[in-house]
């Protein structure tokens, strides 16, 4: 087989050459996965932590639905419900730019799963620990603040990890509503160019190389979070 | 999903890549006792699945011609395989003996002919537009500003993008990702107008709820030779393909699976396309060959 990797280097019509526009995809990937994941943490760590809220019981059933709701629509499915279906139920939506729903649809979706680990996190700590919290005297809000959520949220750190990569790579759902990603110039230039291995090639490694950074940076947190003699003492990062 | 069926074939095009490349087709369908035909799931009328393994269309049909002939060449009756393929890994897979005789909506280019070879054009596409019928677009020039949507991974895309560098234009794109996406866009309002290959246009607006809500207007974007590929250097199979084409087109049998496929009502559910063939078909049908379409352009 012959390589042909210049193939980055001819015009693809419209006056850019192959390599400018998949670094711009690039981007496009980035800039979805970097604005879902905002989405998904935010609304992820407040959802799973009212799913351990004590006596209240209509804010846990509440976050209940909103992770078994997101959670069991496939993501495509989703992100088709945001782009078709609800601005057909609120025309206004229909302004709404593709960009803004994708990142609502795979921040919601990812935020179901990050709301579970932040429960199970919460859930893992010694019931002591709470209750020394109420012992001293401090509120449902500070007993979350300065007791459950530091050592929970470094707990979840590692499947954190996992998640955020995941969210990256599901980003190329957002080429079915027309975001012009790395998985939409794939499709689009292996056509154009009949140079699929090499643009796949390239792609890939592409991908591979964000989630490797996300890993890393997120491993390096880790490190720097650890609490020496707690949770993770012995772990040499990474996983 | 399209990612891991490439991959996949990424994997058997390294695999066989090495060992596979005996390109005597006859000797080797004549070994093995069997055929491998590449059909797509959904290629308008030209290739494309009933359900249960089942495959039919125009181009499907052509190729069970085609291979009738083959049983003669090697004196024995064969057994056939349909083997689904996508537009990402259709080449690969015949390039590494998986499918012997393509019969799906590929067009001719010559980027292409460097890696497999085509039978004689038995489909010239024409790219048009399809609008909503009362929106009041008539041609091309009318879509300044507007949404303009089309299909990842086909060359429409790049066909709007170098429409719109040499004209001046400046639509918006959307892209969905397989026709009845971009179709759905086109339904939903998102966009304005459709761009693609004519049967694929027709064959959206004929499953629609409303035909009639829709049409196709304006110029002929683009003309592309789409036919059955096969593998390259191999003569002797490329021959009786081609022969057998030339033969339907003599005989005017080939205008009549035309008619077949792109007039009368198609299964399974009996849609019409309504898509008379153009003078570019006839063209082609006159005078078989299997131009690229670098040389259409150039007229």
């Amino acid at each position: 087989m012959s390589w042909d990797w210049q193939v980055f280097l001819t015009d693809d019509g419209s006056g850019r050459t192959y390599l400018e526009w998949m670094l711009e995809s690039w981007r496009w990937t980035l800039a979805v996965a970097g604005c879902a994941w905002i989405v998904a943490m935010l609304t992820g760590a407040i959802v799973g932590t009212l799913r351990t809220l004590p006596d209240r019981p209509w804010l846990v059933r509440l976050a209940n639905a909103w992770v078994e709701l997101f959670r069991n629509i496939p993501l495509l499915v989703q992100i088709f419900l945001w782009y078709f279906v609800v601005p057909k139920l609120f025309p206004s939506f229909q302004q709404v730019p593709g960009f803004v729903l994708v990142v609502l649809g795979l921040g919601f979706f990812t935020s179901a799963r990050i709301a579970e680990q932040f429960r199970a996190g919460i859930q893992a700590l010694p019931r002591g620990q709470r209750h020394a919290a109420m012992a001293l005297g401090l509120t449902t809000w500070q007993t979350y603040r300065h007791v459950l959520l530091p050592m929970a949220f470094r707990i979840i750190l590692p499947p954190l990890t996992s998640e955020s990569m995941n969210l990256l790579k599901n980003s190329s759902v957002a080429f079915a509503v027309s975001i012009a990603e790395l998985t939409m110039f794939a499709m689009q230039a292996q056509e154009e160019t009949s140079r699929g291995i090499e643009i796949y090639l390239a792609v890939t490694g592409l991908y591979a190389l964000s989630a490797l950074a996300i890993n890393r940076v997120l491993a390096w947190v880790e490190r720097r979070l650890r609490v020496p003699g707690f949770i993770a003492a012995g772990a040499t990062g990474g996983h | 999903m399209k990612k891991h069926v490439f991959v996949i074939g990424l994997a058997a095009t390294l695999a066989l890549g090495a060992s596979a490349q005996s390109n005597d087709t006859l000797a080797k369908v004549k070994a093995s006792g069997s055929i491998t035909l590449g059909v797509r799931d959904s290629s308008g009328a030209l290739s494309y699945t009933l359900g249960e393994g089942k495959y039919a269309g125009y181009h499907v049909e052509i190729c069970q011609r085609i291979l009738a002939n083959v049983e003669k060449a090697v004196g024995k009756k064969l057994e056939v395989k349909y083997q689904s393929v996508t537009s990402q890994n259709r080449i690969p897979l015949v390039q590494n003996g998986t499918v012997d005789l393509e019969c799906g909506s590929t067009t001719n280019n010559t980027a292409r002919q460097r890696d497999v070879a085509f039978a004689f054009t038995t489909y010239v596409e024409e790219v048009r537009t399809a609008v909503r019928a009362n929106s009041g677009i008539t041609s091309i020039a009318q879509l300044n500003g507007k949404n303009v949507a089309t299909t990842t991974g086909t060359t429409s895309v790049q066909l709007l993008r170098k429409h719109e560098r040499a004209n001046g234009v400046d639509f918006k794109e959307v892209f969905g990702k397989d026709h009845a996406d971009s179709f759905l866009l086109l339904e939903s309002g998102r966009a304005d107008a459709f761009v693609m290959d004519s049967q694929i246009l027709a064959g959206n607006i004929a499953n629609a709820k409303n035909p009639a809500e829709f049409k196709i207007v304006g110029e002929v974007l683009s003309v592309e030779p789409i036919a059955i590929m096969l593998r390259k250097d191999d003569p002797a199979f490329k021959k009786i393909a081609d022969d057998t084409i030339a033969g339907l087109a003599k005989s005017g049998e080939l205008a009549k699976l035309y008619d077949k496929w792109f007039v009368q009502a198609i299964p399974p559910k009996g849609a019409k396309l309504n898509m008379p063939a153009s003078d570019n078909n006839k063209t082609a049908w006159a005078n078989p060959n299997d131009k690229p379409v670098e040389d259409y352009l150039k007229k």
